[in-house]
């Protein structure tokens, strides 16, 4: 981090710095979080997706067998 | 009818907001001047007021999806406005949460009360936090909607009309740099603004579409459940925009 101080231009990161920081972060949570957010929401629909698989093919195993019995 | 698709084009408009926004902040650190009175604090120009202008306009965006809603009774017109409103109210908070620290570093107060946009704009973001309470104590989804699209409306008119009463008022203690004559902004600083501003709409829309496609996903998934197996017991409860 410091490294990359020493190339960055001369920015008054003493008192100014911290509130210009402060906006900026806030910006970054604020996306994050809503990020985060829509990926827990991805996952709730993969999971449904994937009940909906097993309860259609637990379905189609019920009806094949029904078939049998009566055949 | 196959539901519209709105993850298409998805991938494109997200690198296009990842490339502008990163063009923005080079430009903010690396090429925009400080400015001569408040110096290195005004960056803060450039990420609060698109965010406020971004918020404000996705308020009025989501009055005119509710007229589409009114007009056509079709619930993804609902949908579309429900999502804009809910976008807008995050730009908003963060407009006002910068906006707020600005404040603090060039007025020494986190908030005054007696500036008119500060205030004007406080109470947009607080009648627009009652639009989700107001829809999701109605149950039946056809009345939430309606009630919701026409509070959308009432509520999206007064965001411009808010404005013009801001603009006319005689207190100016908030800067005015634009303007239909074009505003005190140098060219550097107007590109840099400008270029901000563009990377802030991209991701208002990607965010938009990013809901949009997800929600949809998630309706046809129930769709597609009710349709095959006959489960009427997965619909959308009354906390849902989500159309039947």
């Amino acid at each position: 981090m410091s490294a990359l101080f020493a190339i960055a231009p001369a920015l008054p990161l003493h008192k100014a710095g911290k509130f210009v920081a402060g906006a900026y972060i806030v910006f970054l949570a604020l996306v994050l979080v809503y990020v985060v957010i829509m990926a827990i929401r991805s996952q709730r629909i993969e999971r449904e997706l994937s009940e909906l698989q097993r309860d259609l093919d637990a379905a189609r195993a019920d009806s094949e067998h029904d078939l049998e019995r009566v055949g | 009818m196959l539901p519209p698709t709105y993850g298409k084009g998805l991938r494109g408009l997200s690198l296009a907001t990842l490339a502008t926004i990163s063009a923005a902040l080079a430009l903010v650190f690396f090429y925009a001047p400080l400015d001569a009175n408040q110096g290195f604090v005004q960056k803060i120009f450039y990420i609060h007021v698109p965010l406020a202008i971004v918020s404000l306009c996705g308020f009025i965006f989501g009055a005119v999806l509710a007229i589409g809603y009114l007009r056509t009774g079709d619930r993804k017109w609902d949908m579309r406005s429900y999502v804009a409103i809910h976008m807008s109210l995050i730009f908003g908070v963060g407009g006002l949460i910068t906006g707020s620290i600005w404040a603090k570093a060039s007025w020494g107060h986190w908030w005054v009360w007696n500036e008119p946009t500060l205030v004007s704009f406080l109470i947009v973001l607080l009648l627009f936090a009652t639009y989700q309470p107001l829809r999701f104590s109605i149950e039946d989804p056809e009345r939430q909607s309606r009630y919701a699209s026409v509070f959308a409306i009432v509520a999206g008119a007064f965001v411009p009309l808010n404005f013009l009463a801001v603009r006319l008022a005689q207190q100016y203690v908030h800067p005015r740099v634009l303007t239909l004559t074009g505003g005190n902004l140098p060219g550097a600083m107007r590109l840099t603004f400008l270029v901000s501003l563009l990377g802030i709409t991209l991701l208002f829309v990607t965010l938009w579409k990013y809901e949009m496609t997800t929600k949809n996903t998630r309706a046809q998934v129930r769709r597609l459940r009710r349709t095959l197996l006959g489960d009427d017991t997965i619909r959308p409860a009354g906390r849902s925009a989500a159309p039947l």
